[in-house]
């Protein structure tokens, strides 16, 4: 059985939709919001791994570490956004949020 | 070929199990180890398409970084998570829906993919042989030269991140001593030193 690019596709087409998933299952959770986003990002980054694998174009490696950065520099402002969010309010639940406008 | 079928499924298989834990478990800590355990099977899978750089980079950023920033994110807060959690399943039925319809969608566009013959015509940067170039030189290759002010940008977007991280993060606590080197500076005999004459017998 020959491992082909569609076996790839379909692997990140369900990561991406449990991360999708994910955020309407933890709507109240934050931090869980976050790992979806991160399960979500992985997914788009396993299609740009396999399309540059089975097109022998190295480009789609160079997007997939630019997305691995955006990635990270995303996980580190979100959580900083949260830390500062709970010691204002005491909690970390989306409803929350809205209190801040204004 | 039977062995490279055999790792992707398994790679695949535990990759989308430990996913579904990640938005599944009752404690966030749980959520993030499974991530962990997502992210080692993502690798695997990038090791079988022959990304081996990419592979070792998604190690040390996410399981390195990140993933233990969401760990000690989650240890740090005190949160009654289970008071967060309470009707998880309020909007799970429309959520599956919407998910199964996603997947569904996505599965059939992309399953059964096959490449036109001319797409090999407008490939930009052709991957050279691993037998000549390793997968870390020739992304080197490119990265370095084609696509070097991506690459600063790249750095200029995660100083960015820092700073915000840490302006977000940094407080000034208005009790509490801090050095000030001005001021130590600034100090001469005349303000710190005071020559008092004590009469026998009487002290200060």
């Amino acid at each position: 059985m020959e491992i082909g690019i569609s076996h790839y596709l379909t692997v990140s087409a369900i990561l991406f939709t449990l991360g999708v998933f994910g955020i309407f299952l933890n709507r109240k959770n934050v931090i869980v919001i976050l790992m979806s986003i991160e399960l979500i990002l992985l997914a788009v980054n396993i299609n740009m791994v396999a399309f540059s694998s089975f097109l022998n174009d190295i480009t789609g490696q160079v997007f997939a570490l630019f997305i691995l950065t955006v990635a990270a520099a995303e996980a580190a402002i979100g959580l900083a956004i949260l830390v500062v969010f709970y010691r204002n309010r005491g909690s970390i639940a989306v409803e929350d949020v809205n209190m801040m406008k204004g | 070929m039977g062995l490279q079928a055999l790792f992707f499924y398994l790679f695949a298989f535990i990759a989308v199990a430990s996913a579904f834990m990640v938005i599944a478990a009752k404690n966030p800590v749980y959520s993030v180890l499974f991530l962990i355990l997502t992210f080692f099977n993502a690798a695997g899978l990038f090791l079988l398409t022959g990304a081996e750089f990419l592979a070792m980079i998604l190690l040390v950023v996410y399981v390195g970084a990140v993933a233990v920033l969401f760990l000690f994110v989650v240890m740090m807060l005190d949160i009654d998570f289970a008071e967060l959690r309470a009707g998880v399943l309020e909007y799970a039925p429309i959520g599956a829906l919407i998910g199964l319809i996603l997947a569904a969608e996505l599965i059939i566009v992309v399953g059964g993919t096959t490449f036109s013959p001319e797409i090999a015509k407008g490939i930009a940067m052709p991957m050279p042989a691993v037998s000549e170039r390793s997968n870390t030189a020739a992304l080197g290759d490119v990265l370095y030269t084609h696509y070097v002010y991506f690459f600063q940008i790249a750095g200029l977007v995660l100083l960015v991140a820092m700073i915000g991280a840490i302006v977000l993060t940094l407080r000034h606590r208005q009790n509490i001593k801090r050095q000030s080197i001005p001021r130590q500076v600034a100090r001469t005999p005349e303000t710190a030193v005071e020559v008092v004459t004590v009469k026998p017998g009487q002290g200060i």
